[in-house]
C-alpha cells in the first residue's frame, strides 16, 4: 500500500528477481550472494589454506613442534628452518603448524558447543516468554558480565586444565554460550509473533512442531553468523590464556603461547614473535570477513553494495 | 487527434504568472547492482497558486520519489535530471545552502508516517520553533509563540501543554497535525503531502485532512497530495495526475479523470475499487499482471503488457502524454459533470485514448477470480478460468460425499459459531523479574455474535477496537477471560489443545500480511500441506490435494515447488487461502485479508473469496477496517469500538440507515472515489483520538468523541451516557445498536 | 526519573548476588588452594596441613564457605565481603587481599578509563565519518581498519608497540615513551609538568593498545546507528524544514544516534578489563593484571574470587550508569 521512495520499489524487487530464476533453491541463492561478497570469498580460500597448513602440513614437514637435539638453537630463518629456531631447539615452522592446529581445534569446538547450548537456551526462553524468559535471560546476563578471558584463565589456571585443548575449549565455552543465547532468544521472540507461526497453531500444531519446523529453520541465519563470529572470539580468548601461561601448556603448543614465550625477543629474534601473531591475525580476520559475508548472504535486508 | 506537447500550449493559455511550481522533464534514476533503476521518467506538471493537485498511483509508481526529488531529499546516489522551478527559481541541483533557504520557507513537506516523522528526543515546541528559526531572525520566545499559534490552527487541544511534550506522548493523528504545523510555519507557497493519512484510522484521517485544509486556507499554499487512495483524492484536489511505472499517464481535472478516464490503467484502477456507493452484487474487475519491474521496463507503453486493448503499436512505441480532443468535453457536460468551459487540460498517455470515450471498466477488464498477477493476456485468463472451474467441480464432487455439507436452501440457515459475552483482558505487567500485573488492557469487553452457515459476517472497527482479538478468541487461539464460544453447540473455550485439534479442521484462519503469514523457508506445497500433515494425512494424499488446492485458488498447480518469495502479494494471499482450505473447513476467519494489497490486485482476491463461498458453501467471519470492502462482501456487519459492539445489522440496513453515532461517523469518514458525491455529502465528524483500552471511559465508551453527546444532548441526557453503559438493543428486523439516543440517518 | 533510578539500582542487586554465587562456585570447585603445599617435598605433616586448611576455611562445607565469604559471620575476622574483608590468602597471613587490590585498583582504572574515553571519542568520529561517506574509499578503509583491529591479539600488538616505542626512543635519543612499568613511584613529589610528562610517557602506549580493542566494534556500531538515523523520517523532516546539512547531522542525527551506543559501551567494559590484564602484563605494570597472575600462580582462591567479583561489579556499575544515561538522553525511557 505504502510507497517509500527507493525503498518501496526496492522492496518489490526480490520477488520479481527471484521469479526469473524460479528454479533456484534458497540455499543456492545464499551461496550465490555469498560468492558475490569478495572479501568473504578471499577469506574463505585463505582460511582453507591455513587449515590445510595446520592439519595436513605436519605430514609433509620434517619437524614437529617438539624439541630436537639436532636443531641448533636461536637460528634465524634459513633453508633448513624457513622460520628459524627457538632457544630450546624448536623448529618454528613445525611449532606454527601445531599451534595453528590447536588454536583452530579449540575455537571450532567452542563455537559448536556454545552454539548448541546457547541456541537451545535462547530458543526455550524466547518461545516460552514471560517469567521463564526473564529468569533464563537473567542467568545469561550473569555470564555476560564476567570478563571472558579473565574468568576462563582463572579457572584454567586454578584447575591446571591446560594439559588438554579440549578442557580449554570447555572452559571458554562456559563463558561464551551466553552471547549466542541472547541472539537466538531475540530472533525467536520476534519469530514467535509472525503470522506463519500463528497459522501453524491455528492448524493445531504442537509446540515442538512449531519450534522444529518453523522457529529453528528461520533462526538459522543469525545462529550461523553468531557462531562464526564466536570462532574469532574464542581464538583470541585461547591465545590470551596461553599467552598468560594459563592456556595450553608445554610440551604442547599454541600460537598465543608462542607469542608469550617470544615477548621479550621482539627486536632480537623477531622470527619467533611475528609469525604466530600474523597467523593469528589472519585467522581472525578471515573468519570475521566470512561472518560479514554470511550476514549479508543470509539476511537480505542487510545487503550492502560492495565493489 | 491529439496534440503533442501540452506544456507550451497550456502554459501560454493559463498565463505563467500564477504558476508556483513548474516541473518539467523530471527523471530520477537509482544505481543498483543490476544496472540503473529509472524510478521516475520525464514527469512534467505545473501547479498554480492555491491549487490542489493529486498524484495517485500504486506502490512503486514513483509518486513519492518525484516529490522527494523536487525537495532535494533523495540519497546522494540518486541521479536527478530535468527541472523543477519554484516561483521561477530552479531548485534541482542547488547547493545545501541555497536549497535550505527554499525548503520550509517556500516549499514544505508532510510525510507518511507520523510516528517516525518527529525526532523522539526533542519536545514538540522545540521542533516547531526550529522550523520558524530556520528562516526567520526572531527570538526563541517569538518562535515558541508562533509554535503555539500553529498548534491552535491545526486544532490540537490544550496546545500550551503539548508544546512541552515529547512526540511519544501524542497519538498518531496528533503528531501528523504537528507535522502539518511545521509545514505551514513559514507560510510556504507549496506544501507537498506524501500519503499524509495512510497510516491513520479513517476517523482520524478525516481530522487530519481537515487540518490540512485549514493550513492551506491560512497560508494560501498550493498543495501536491500524493496518495494511493482515490477517495481522498476525489475529495481534496482540483486536478489529479495518475502515475504508472515512473510516468504520469493521465492528468486532468479530478472530475474528468474520475468520470471519463482516457487511459486504460486509470479506468482499470477505478473499476477494481470496491465502493461504498456501489452495489453488493457488482463484480470487481482486477487488472491483469503486475506493475513492471523498473529494471526491465517493457518496450513501448509501460502498461501494454497488462492492457486488454494493447496492440502492436503499444508494444513498440511509448505514448506521450497528449492533450485530449475537446469533443470529449461535450460528452462531459451532457453527462452532468461540472466542467467549466476553460477547465484544466485533460491529458492521457495512450495511443488509443479516443477509443475509451464512454467506456466502463467492465467493458475492458474481466471480472475474474483467477490469479491475474501471473498471466499476461485475456486468453490466458480464460484458459485458467476453465481449468479452475474444472478443478472446483472435482473438488465439490469429493466434498459431496461428506454428509450435511452441501445441503442448503432450507428456510433458516444453521448457526455454526456462537460467541456469548466474550471478554479478553491482556494484563499489563511491570518490567523486571517479578512482572507483577499492574493493569489490564480491556481488548474485548462483552462481545456476542452468531455466525451462520454460508454467510459473511463482517467485524469492523478502527485499530485497537478488539476485532482481531475477537477473531482469535472465536478460534480458541488465545484463552478468553470470560464468556463462551461454541461451535455447532459444542463449547470450545475450555478445550485443551489436544481436544481442540480435530475441530481446527473446521475453523481456519487467513491472515492480513501476505509476507509474514507464509514461512519463508518452506515451499508452497509444504506450506499448503502442513495442516494436513498435522492432522495425520499421508504424504502422497497431501501432495495430490496441494495441486487441487492451488488450482482452486486460481494459481498454477505446477508452482508448488516454489518458495513464497517468488510470488507477489496477491498470489501469496491466495496461497494463504489454499492453506486454510486444505482441511475442508466450514468457517474461515479472514483477518484483514486484502488490506495489505494494492487495489488492482485486491479486486481479484475479493472475487476469489466470493466465488469460493458460493461454490464451497463456506461461512466467513471477515475482519476489516475498510467499510468499502465490507459493504462489497458482507451479508451482515458488526461494528466494534473499544472492545464493545456498538451496532449490528444486515449490510443493507447498516449502510442505508446507520443508527449509532459511531457507525455514522465511520461511514461518513470513508472518502468516496467520486468527486461530486464526496464533496456534497453530509458529514458527521468525530473529534479527538481513540482512548486507551487500558483505561476506557465510563458509561458509553464512545461518549468522549461522540458528536451527538457533544452537540445535541442536554446535560441530563449526557449524565446517562456517562453513567450507564448502553446495551445492544434491537431496533427491529435484527438491527441492533448500543446507544441511548440512537437515531437512524441516511448518509450515502 | 528518581523512581526509575531506584528501580534500576534495586534491579542490579539480584544480578550482583547471582554473580557472586557464580564466581564463588567456579573458583571454589575448580582448584585446591593447598595443591602446592600438598605436593611439596618433603610432604608437610598432617598437622601443618590441617592448620592451613583451617586458616583458609577449607574445613567447612562449600555453602558455609560462601556464607562466610559474603558475611564473615563465624570467621576469624579476616573474611566477609560485607565487612570489607576478602578472605585469607595462600600467599601467607600477612598478605591482605583487600589492601593489595586497593593498591593496584587505581593503576588499572586509570588505564581502563583513559582507553575507554579515547576509544569512544575515536569511535564516534570515525563511525560518523564512515556513515556520512558511506561506500567511499574512506569508508572502506575505516571498515578494513576496524576488521583488522578486531582481529589483533592485544598482547601481540602490545609487544609490537613496545618494540616500536623503544625504537622511537633510540631514534629521538630521548626517553619519550616509557615502555616498562606504570611509573607510579617515580612521579611522587616532582613538579607538575614532569609528573604529567611521566604519566604520559607511561600511559601513551598501553592506552593506544587497549583502545584498539573497543574502538573497532564501537565504531562499526556507531556507523550502523548513524546510517539508520540518517535514513529516518525525522532527519528527512528536519531537512525539509530548511535546516542546513551540518545542523541536521549534529542536532538530529548525531544526538539520537549516540543513544544506543551507551548500552554497547557498557557491555564492552568486560572486554576492556580483559584487555587491560594482557596489556599490563606486556608493559609490566603493577596493576590488577599482575595481581591476577600472582593469584593464579598461588592458587589463591579468595584473591581470584575477589578479583572476579570486582570486575563483575565494575561491569554492573557501568551498565547501571549506561541505563541512567540512556534515560537522560531518551525521553521515551524516562517517562516509562
Amino acid at each position: 500500500m505504502s510507497e517509500n521512495g527507493m525503498f518501496g520499489s526496492a522492496h518489490r524487487e526480490p520477488a520479481k528477481k527471484a521469479k526469473n530464476s524460479a528454479d533456484r533453491t534458497q540455499l543456492q541463492t545464499v551461496l550465490i550472494r555469498f560468492s558475490r561478497h569478495r572479501p568473504a570469498m578471499i577469506s574463505l580460500v585463505l582460511l582453507a589454506l591455513i587449515a590445510l597448513f595446520a592439519f595436513v602440513g605436519p605430514f609433509f614437514w620434517t619437524w614437529d613442534h617438539t624439541v630436537y637435539r639436532e636443531i641448533p638453537s636461536n637460528q634465524p630463518p634459513s633453508g633448513a628452518h624457513p622460520l628459524g629456531t627457538s632457544a630450546a631447539g624448536h623448529d618454528v615452522l613445525g611449532q606454527l603448524m601445531r599451534g595453528a592446529q590447536q588454536t583452530l581445534k579449540v575455537a571450532f569446538t567452542v563455537s559448536l558447543l556454545s552454539t548448541a547450548v546457547g541456541a537451545l537456551w535462547g530458543a526455550t526462553a524466547g518461545y516460552y516468554g514471560g517469567r521463564v524468559d526473564a529468569l533464563m535471560m537473567r542467568i545469561v546476563d550473569i555470564f555476560l558480565i564476567v570478563p571472558l578471558l579473565v574468568a576462563a584463565a582463572a579457572i584454567a589456571g586454578n584447575s591446571g586444565a591446560g594439559a588438554s585443548w579440549a578442557a580449554i575449549a570447555l572452559i571458554i565455552s562456559i563463558f561464551s554460550w551466553a552471547t549466542i543465547a541472547r541472539v537466538v532468544r531475540g530472533v525467536v521472540l520476534s519469530l514467535r509473533e509472525q503470522e506463519f507461526v500463528e497459522a501453524a497453531r491455528a492448524s493445531g500444531a504442537s509446540a515442538p512442531w512449531i519450534i522444529i519446523r518453523h522457529l529453528l529453520p528461520n533462526a538459522a541465519g543469525p545462529i550461523i553468523v553468531a557462531a562464526t563470529l564466536l570462532v574469532a572470539v574464542a581464538i583470541l580468548a585461547e591465545a590470551g590464556m596461553s599467552f598468560l601461561g594459563l592456556g595450553i601448556q608445554l610440551p604442547d603448543i599454541s600460537l598465543g603461547q608462542m607469542i608469550g614465550a617470544a615477548r621479550t625477543a621482539v627486536s632480537t629474534r623477531p622470527w619467533l614473535f611475528y609469525p604466530p601473531g600474523v597467523l593469528l591475525v589472519l585467522i581472525c580476520l578471515t573468519i570475521n570477513f566470512i561472518g560479514d559475508g554470511l550476514r549479508d548472504a543470509l539476511d537480505p535486508r542487510q545487503t550492502r553494495v560492495r565493489r | 487527434m491529439t496534440t503533442e506537447h501540452m506544456n507550451e500550449e497550456h502554459t501560454a493559455a493559463a498565463g505563467a504568472d500564477d504558476v508556483v511550481l513548474e516541473v518539467s522533464g523530471l527523471s530520477v534514476t537509482f544505481p543498483s547492482d543490476d544496472g540503473p533503476l529509472p524510478a521516475v521518467r520525464e514527469v512534467s506538471y505545473e501547479l498554480r497558486r492555491g491549487e490542489a493537485l493529486g498524484i495517485v498511483g500504486e506502490s512503486g509508481s514513483g509518486k513519492s520519489v518525484t516529490s522527494m526529488a523536487i525537495m532535494g531529499l533523495l540519497p546522494r546516489n540518486a541521479k536527478v535530471e530535468g527541472s523543477a522551478k519554484l516561483l521561477g527559481q530552479e531548485i534541482i541541483g542547488l547547493s545545501d545552502k541555497r536549497i535550505s533557504e527554499v525548503r520550509g520557507q517556500k516549499i514544505a513537506m508532510i510525510f507518511q508516517d507520523p510516528l517516525t516523522s518527529l525526532n523522539p528526543v526533542y519536545t514538540i515546541g522545540y521542533q516547531i520553533a526550529e522550523a520558524v528559526l530556520a528562516h526567520r531572525k526572531v527570538s526563541k520566545k517569538a518562535a515558541m509563540d508562533r509554535a503555539l499559534e500553529l498548534l491552535e490552527i491545526v486544532g490540537i487541544p490544550s496546545p500550551e501543554q503539548r508544546l512541552r511534550q515529547y512526540p511519544h506522548e501524542l497519538s498518531g493523528g496528533m503528531r501528523q497535525r504537528v507535522v502539518i504545523a511545521i509545514a505551514m510555519a513559514n507560510d510556504p507557497d507549496v506544501i507537498i503531502a506524501d500519503e499524509p493519512t495512510t497510516a491513520l484510522d479513517v476517523t482520524v484521517q478525516a481530522q487530519v485532512l481537515e487540518a490540512l485544509q485549514k493550513a492551506r486556507q491560512e497560508t494560501g499554499a498550493a498543495l501536491v497530495l500524493i496518495t494511493h487512495d482515490l477517495g481522498v483524492v476525489a475529495g481534496q484536489v482540483d486536478r489529479v495526475g495518475v502515475m504508472y511505472a515512473g510516468r504520469i499517464v493521465e492528468m486532468g481535472a479530478v472530475e474528468e479523470v474520475f468520470y471519463r478516464p482516457r487511459m486504460p490503467y486509470a479506468l482499470g484502477l477505478l473499476g477494481s475499487l470496491p465502493r461504498l456507493d456501489g452495489d453488493r452484487g457488482d463484480r470487481l474487475t482486477p487488472i491483469l499482471g503486475t506493475p513492471p519491474s523498473l529494471r526491465d521496463l517493457p518496450e513501448g507503453c509501460g502498461f501494454a503488457p497488462r492492457c486488454p486493448m494493447a496492440r502492436d503499436l503499444c508494444h513498440q512505441e511509448e505514448p506521450r502524454l497528449a492533450l485530449l480532443e475537446t469533443g470529449d468535453r461535450q460528452d462531459a457536460v451532457e453527462d452532468g459533470g461540472s466542467v467549466e468551459g476553460t477547465g484544466p487540460a485533460h491529458t492521457a498517455a495512450c495511443h488509443f485514448s479516443e477509443e475509451l470515450v464512454g467506456a466502463t471498466a467492465a467493458d475492458l477488464f474481466r471480472a475474474t477470480s483467477v490469479d491475474t498477477e501471473g498471466v499476461g493476456s485475456v486468453a490466458e485468463v480464460e484458459a485458467a478460468e476453465s481449468s479452475v472451474a474444472g478443478a472446483r467441480g472435482e473438488y465439490l464432487d469429493e466434498l459431496g460425499e461428506e454428509p450435511g455439507r452441501a445441503g442448503s436452501g432450507t428456510a433458516e440457515p444453521k448457526v455454526l459459531l456462537t460467541a456469548t459475552d466474550l471478554v479478553k483482558n491482556f494484563p499489563i505487567r511491570s518490567k523486571g523479574l517479578l512482572r507483577r500485573r499492574i493493569g489490564d488492557v480491556q481488548a474485548v469487553s462483552g462481545i456476542s455474535l452468531d455466525l451462520r452457515e454460508r454467510e459473511t459476517l463482517a467485524l469492523v472497527g478502527e485499530s485497537g477496537c478488539g476485532k482481531s482479538t475477537t477473531a482469535r478468541l472465536l478460534l480458541n487461539l488465545i484463552k478468553l477471560t470470560s464468556g463462551e464460544v461454541s461451535y455447532l453447540g459444542r463449547p470450545l473455550h475450555d478445550l485443551t489443545d489436544r481436544r481442540m485439534r480435530p475441530l481446527r479442521k473446521d475453523l481456519q484462519l487467513v491472515f492480513q500480511d501476505p509476507f509474514a503469514s507464509l514461512d519463508p523457508r518452506m515451499t508452497v506445497a509444504d506450506i499448503i500441506a502442513e495442516p494436513m500433515r498435522i492432522h495425520g494425512s499421508a504424504h502422497r494424499d497431501a501432495r495430490k490435494r496441494v495441486s487441487e488446492l492451488l488450482e482452486l485458488v486460481g494459481l498454477n498447480p505446477e508452482h508448488g515447488s516454489r518458495y513464497p518469495h517468488e510470488f507477489s502479494g496477491g498470489q501469496r494471499q491466495r496461497i494463504g487461502v489454499a492453506r486454510a482450505l486444505s482441511l475442508n473447513p466450514r468457517v474461515l476467519v479472514l483477518d484483514e485479508p486484502v488490506s495489505a494489497l494494492d487495489v488492482s490486485i485486491q479486486a481479484g482476491v475479493i472475487n476469489l473469496l466470493e466465488d469460493l463461498q458460493d461454490e464451497l458453501g463456506l461461512s466467513y467471519l471477515f475482519v476489516s477496517h475498510d467499510l468499502s470492502v465490507v459493504k462489497h462482501i458482507a451479508d451482515r456487519v458488526a461494528v466494534m469500538y473499544l472492545g464493545k459492539m456498538v451496532e449490528t445489522a444486515t449490510t443493507d440496513q447498516l449502510f442505508s440507515s446507520p443508527a449509532h453515532p459511531y457507525t455514522q461517523a465511520l461511514i461518513s469518514a470513508i472518502p468516496l472515489p467520486d468527486p461530486v458525491k464526496e464533496r456534497t455529502r453530509e458529514r458527521i465528524t468525530v473529534t479527538g483520538d481513540i482512548p486507551s483500552p487500558a483505561d476506557p471511559p465510563s458509561g458509553c465508551r464512545f461518549r468522549t468523541r461522540c458528536p451527538k453527546f457533544a452537540n445535541e444532548l442536554s446535560d441530563a441526557e449526557r449524565a446517562k451516557c456517562v453513567e450507564e453503559p448502553p446495551e445492544l438493543m434491537d431496533r427491529g428486523a435484527g438491527h441492533r445498536d448500543a446507544c441511548h439516543y440512537s437515531k437512524v440517518i441516511e448518509l450515502i | 526519573m528518581l523512581v526509575y533510578t531506584m528501580r534500576r539500582v534495586l534491579g542490579a542487586i539480584p544480578v550482583l548476588i547471582l554473580a557472586s554465587v557464580l564466581t564463588f562456585v567456579m573458583i571454589d570447585v575448580s582448584g585446591d588452594p593447598l595443591a602446592d603445599v600438598r605436593m611439596a617435598q618433603p610432604p608437610p605433616s598432617e598437622e601443618v596441613l590441617q592448620q592451613a586448611e583451617a586458616r583458609l576455611y577449607l574445613d567447612r562445607s562449600m555453602p558455609e564457605r560462601y556464607w562466610l565469604w559474603m558475611t564473615g559471620i563465624g570467621g576469624n575476622g579476616d573474611i566477609g565481603l560485607l565487612q570489607g574483608e576478602f578472605g585469607p590468602s595462600t600467599q601467607g597471613p600477612q598478605y591482605d587481599i583487600g589492601t593489595a587490590i586497593a593498591e593496584r585498583l587505581w593503576t588499572t582504572l586509570r588505564l581502563v578509563g583513559a582507553a575507554m574515553v579515547f576509544a569512544l571519542g575515536l569511535a564516534i568520529v570515525t563511525g560518523v565519518i564512515s556513515a556520512l561517506r558511506q561506500y567511499s574509499k574512506l569508508d572502506y578503509t575505516l571498515t578494513f581498519i576496524g576488521f583488522l583491529a578486531l582481529a589483533l591479539p592485544t598482547f601481540w600488538f602490545a609487544g609490537i608497540m613496545q618494540a616500536a616505542g623503544v625504537k622511537f626512543n633510540q631514534l629521538v635519543g630521548d626517553q619519550v615513551f616509557a615502555t616498562i612499568g606504570d611509573g607510579r613511584f617515580r612521579a611522587q613529589g616532582e613538579p607538575l609538568w614532569d609528573q604529567f610528562l611521566n604519566a604520559f610517557a607511561h600511559m601513551a602506549l598501553p592506552t593506544i593498545v587497549l583502545m584498539l580493542i573497543s574502538f573497532a566494534s564501537w565504531s562499526r556500531y556507531q556507523r550502523t546507528s548513524m546510517l539508520e538515523v540518517m535514513n529516518s523520517d525525522y532527519v528527512r523532516l528536519a531537512r525539509a524544514k530548511g535546516l542546513r546539512n551540518h545542523t541536521v547531522i549534529r542536532r538530529h542525527a548525531l544526538r539520537t544516534a549516540l543513544i544506543p551506543l551507551t548500552t554497547v559501551v557498557a557491555i564492552g567494559v568486560a572486554g576492556v578489563i580483559d584487555g587491560a590484564i594482557l596489556t599490563e602484563v606486556v608493559f609490566q605494570w603493577r596493576g590488577l593484571g599482575d595481581f591476577f597472575i600472582t593469584a593464579v600462580d598461588n592458587n589463591d582462591s579468595f584473591a581470584l574470587m575477589g578479583w572476579l567479583l570486582l570486575s563483575g561489579v565494575m561491569v554492573i556499575l557501568a551498565n547501571l550508569v549506561a541505563d541512567l544515561l540512556y534515560a537522560v538522553l531518551d525521553p521515551r525511557i524516562r517517562y516509562e
